[in-house]
């Protein structure tokens, strides 16, 4: 299978796509690791006229601590999460999320802005960036602005970011408390069916593909935060969900999955 | 447009439309045919090959994202081996085609180029593995012949670990 036509430009820095992007408008894309977008153009499902290659701004590639967070660069790719320090050191459920992506090969390209941008509610780094409150740094022509995780996902692959904005940075809290992330899904490389991201100590509880969008468990955030066990508090985990249906599974079935992954990763973590 | 790789230790430039694939490329531009393209949607990892000396999937890197890059495809992997002193075995090979030889890890052989490029960059990451974790450092790699015992076998050989 071979993608539809297009012109390729390569953007030196993010200024340079930005300006890209004002220049092509709507028909453009960004192109990062392409381990998303490149499938879809593929199966003709996406269709770009331009695609812009950010993925050569080594400004854009970087992981460092300060200030109470850790800052990631958008075109920091998977692999070089996983196998981090100073990740490991400060936010070891990011590395370990990052590590459960598609296989080896995928994470040599796949890139951490990639992934955000994309929105794929199945999706775990996403999720797990979700779960640990992170922040989204954006620039567009008028400069950058700060996304919260928690508004940057709107639905399926898509997100507040604008036509002519770029995600620069990520920033994930450190020194947060125990997490587990729960993957559960049938084959070697798939999506996660259900999956479930606990940090913090179960302050943040993400939800993997039962919904639109990578969701919080909110209603089970908070009967933890006021007192309930574990399994109470896992049991409102898919309260305001609306999972979708495949192959896989049905609603049911991935309402039940949430439940159940919910309290194994909230035990795991060792939030009573 | 024009685009530029070194493959093998071989600069190569082509005029390639951009939607080219890093693997139609390899095989058509370049000859080297090697490299098989098997599920096209980058799940099998039959189109492995080295980008800048790790393993991608080819049918899911356009030619121009690898423009100024090394690759190494099945063709050049004994040369590697060669010039780092590393080569072994009567037919001067890479470790890791000598163990797929000596331990018979292929059965009708397409996923083979794939396997052993996934495998080599695999160890380069993971030096001394444990035997899952050899599967899951190769769980991006698919065996139609399900012949993954003897893959594994000869990862773990080339490792030095059996």
């Amino acid at each position: 299978m071979i993608p539809a036509a297009f012109d390729y430009k390569v953007a030196e820095s993010a200024e340079q796509a930005i300006a890209l992007l004002g220049e092509y408008g709507d028909e453009a894309k960004l192109l990062a690791g392409g381990h998303s977008l490149i499938p879809m153009m593929k199966f003709r499902l996406a269709a770009p006229a331009v695609l812009i290659d950010i993925a050569r701004i080594s400004d854009l590639s970087y992981i460092r601590e300060a200030d109470g967070h850790l800052a990631i660069g958008a075109m920091t790719k998977h692999i070089e999460v996983e196998t981090s320090d100073v990740v490991a050191q400060h936010a070891p459920m990011l590395a370990h999320v990052a590590a459960l992506v598609g296989d080896p090969a995928v994470r040599h390209r796949g890139t951490l802005g990639g992934t955000l941008a994309h929105s794929d509610p199945a999706s775990d780094l996403p999720a797990a960036v979700l779960a640990l409150g992170g922040t989204i740094i954006a620039h567009g022509p008028n400069g950058a602005r700060e996304i919260a995780a928690n508004e940057f996902f709107t639905g399926y692959f898509e997100s507040v970011l604008a036509a002519d904005e770029i995600i620069t940075e990520v920033q994930i809290p450190t020194g947060t408390g125990a997490w587990n992330y729960q993957k559960f899904n049938r084959r070697a490389q798939d999506w996660s069916i259900v999956g479930v991201g606990v940090a913090d100590g179960g302050k943040g509880i993400s939800l993997v593909n039962m919904g639109s969008t990578p969701i919080r468990a909110t209603a089970a955030e908070e009967a933890l935060a006021s007192g309930a066990s574990a399994a109470d508090a896992a049991a409102l985990a898919a309260q305001g969900t609306t999972p979708p249906e495949d192959s896989n599974a049905d609603a049911a079935y991935r309402t039940h999955l949430a439940t159940v992954l919910t309290r194994r990763a909230l035990e795991a973590a060792g939030v009573a | 447009m024009d685009v530029s790789m070194n493959v093998n230790g071989q600069s190569q430039s082509h005029d390639v439309e951009p939607r080219t694939l890093l693997v139609h490329h390899i095989r058509e531009n370049v000859g080297l045919t090697g490299t098989n393209i098997g599920c096209d949607t980058s799940s099998c990892g039959a189109c492995t090959v080295h980008l800048n000396g790790q393993s991608v999937k080819s049918c899911t890197v356009l030619a121009v994202q690898a423009s100024d890059s090394d690759i190494t495809t099945i063709e050049g992997l004994a040369a590697t081996a060669q010039a780092d002193g590393s080569a072994i075995g009567e037919q001067n090979w890479h470790p890791m085609q000598e163990a797929f030889q000596q331990c018979h890890a292929l059965q009708c052989g397409y996923c083979t180029p794939g396997m052993v490029m996934a495998a080599t960059s695999f160890l380069q990451e993971n030096p001394n593995p444990t035997e899952d974790e050899v599967r899951q450092g190769l769980e991006g790699n698919l065996c139609r012949c399900t012949g993954y015992h003897n893959i594994v076998k000869a990862v773990m050989s080339a490792a030095g670990g059996a």
